[in-house]
């Protein structure tokens, strides 16, 4: 839209299935417009692909507007790329200068295989949920909105956790691939409001085991995972966590 | 004990055993330092020497002292497990680019190198020391101190005729303190310039070590609070620097002005 259109070469983990060993591809496009997002240029990457006849990159989008978590891919280094508080789709091309070479690579963790190229299989995250990431309830009538009495700040903290968006930015950026953001924001969600209360030791029990069971590593506090969340999740939510889970290891029946 | 299994068997009981190992070792420091900062007086050893006596005699000193032993082998050996999954957990392969410098302190990433560090010098340090004062051939000294004026004369005697067992006592009008003299040895052995060297260095890895694992372990014994982290990430950054500066000023005073 006016800007000048800039070159990228871009190396891109290319990998056909699960079982196949994968390597890194050098592609080259001349006419990126910096005011296209990063997922843009790869469909234009593909779209050039595909008129070569090659195979376009397989790569997660959905809603391309930050808030489904779909979206991954590991850019220079770092989960979503270099800037902050952002996902992938919502990263654009202004943020890379003419001339740069990036390299693209899917989420790495033992929890999160590889699909094709750079989509990996999340569904991890979707077992540790079902595991107890929820609240039981008969549902009836919807009740009224003030009944049960939520300080503002509790509201704010529970709201907070709540918008993870399960990306897995988290696992990809920490240096042992660990979950515990992702867990920790889904278990204070419902750990900070009354509702959650009745299933609380249960659930963080529940979800702490699944999560072991799927194979991430254990948190060492690098921080990495917050400092690259594109929610911005805090680590206050896995010191939560970790209450939460030693309180229910030591007094639940 | 099942009630504590989760200690040994979770993600985040491991943390947890982590964290209080990790604070049980950082009480010891203060207290290892305190007795160790007896080496600067200017009193031919004898109020360090009481001190070696008193920590290898007091059976309650002694009992801590096996606890001590079982926790740093705990803290390291489950910390090296740790580091070892943490890394199988990335999978087969791993990240063509990573970096790690825009997200984390390079300390944080690294607690697993630098505690195989301070590992391999607690071994180095306790055959030094350690070892030397319960079954090597180390110099003995007998201190006498006149009741009347509290002068200490320190003389050498050699092993073969420091007494028999006689280790403190009044022989007239003077207190008789008989010991292995572990003053002597620790500046013997620091006046060689690589050892001072090794040592140092071994003080800025558990400077590293803690500044990340000092605020760490509160972390993950889930204290984060808004308004405590600025003084729990104070203190610990003061004391990952001030404590193993004050721990490396011994050899190098030792080295450089005696």
């Amino acid at each position: 839209m006016g800007s000048e259109a800039m070159k990228i070469t871009l190396k891109v983990w290319r990998q056909p299935n699960s079982k196949a060993e994968g390597k890194f591809e050098t592609y080259q496009l001349d006419h990126v417009s910096p005011d296209m997002s990063f997922l843009e240029m790869f469909d234009v990457l593909n779209e050039q692909l595909i008129a070569e006849g090659g195979e376009p990159v397989a790569f997660d989008h959905d809603c391309r507007e930050g808030i489904c978590g779909m979206c991954s891919m590991f850019i220079n280094g770092r989960p979503h790329g270099p800037k902050q508080a952002v996902t992938t789709c919502q990263l654009h091309m202004r943020s890379f200068k003419d001339g740069d070479t990036i390299v693209v690579e899917p989420w790495r963790a033992q929890s999160f295989p590889v699909i094709k190229d750079l989509t990996v299989d999340r569904s991890a995250f979707d077992r540790i949920i079902a595991a107890g990431g929820f609240v039981s309830v008969n549902t009836g009538n919807a009740v009224d909105a003030n009944s049960i009495l939520i300080p503002k700040d509790t509201a704010d903290d529970a709201f907070a956790a709540a918008t993870c968006i399960g990306c897995g930015a988290c696992v990809a950026a920490c240096k042992n691939s660990s979950a515990m953001l992702f867990v920790s924001a889904k278990v204070s969600q419902l750990a900070l409001l009354p509702q959650g209360q009745a299933e609380r030791e249960n659930r963080v029990i529940a979800m702490v085991d699944q999560m072991d069971k799927e194979g991430f590593g254990s948190c060492t506090n690098t921080g990495a995972c917050s400092a690259e969340c594109p929610k911005e999740i805090d680590l206050s939510n896995i010191a939560r966590m970790n209450r939460e889970y030693v309180r229910a290891k030591l007094v639940s029946k | 004990m099942k009630v504590l299994q989760f200690l040994f068997t979770s993600s985040i009981g491991r943390k947890v055993l982590m964290a209080l190992t990790g604070l049980f070792l950082i009480l010891f420091l203060v207290i290892h330092l305190l007795g160790n900062l007896q080496l600067l007086k200017a009193d031919d050893g004898y109020a360090f020497n009481k001190y070696a006596w008193f920590m290898t005699t007091n059976p309650l000193i002694k009992t801590v002292s096996y606890l001590l032993y079982a926790t740093i082998l705990l803290h390291a050996f489950k910390g090296l497990y740790l580091a070892y999954t943490n890394r199988k957990a990335r999978g087969s392969k791993s990240y063509g680019a990573y970096n790690g410098n825009a997200n984390s302190h390079w300390t944080s990433r690294n607690m697993g190198i630098l505690g195989t560090l301070i590992l391999a010098f607690i071994i180095g340090h306790m055959s030094d020391f350690w070892w030397e004062y319960k079954f090597g051939d180390i110099p003995w000294t007998k201190y006498e101190t006149s009741i009347t004026d509290e002068t200490t004369i320190a003389t050498d005697i050699t092993a073969e005729n420091h007494g028999a067992h006689i280790r403190m006592g009044v022989a007239g009008d003077k207190e008789v303190f008989i010991t292995k003299d572990l003053y002597k040895e620790t500046a013997e052995a620091f006046e060689q310039g690589w050892l001072v060297a090794l040592y140092v260095l071994a003080m800025a890895a558990i400077a590293f070590h803690l500044w990340h694992g000092f605020a760490s372990a509160f972390q993950t014994l889930g204290m984060n609070h808004p308004r405590w982290n600025p003084l729990i990430n104070g203190i610990g950054k003061a004391f990952s620097v001030l404590v193993p500066a004050a721990f490396a000023i011994i050899p190098l005073y030792v080295y450089l002005l005696k």
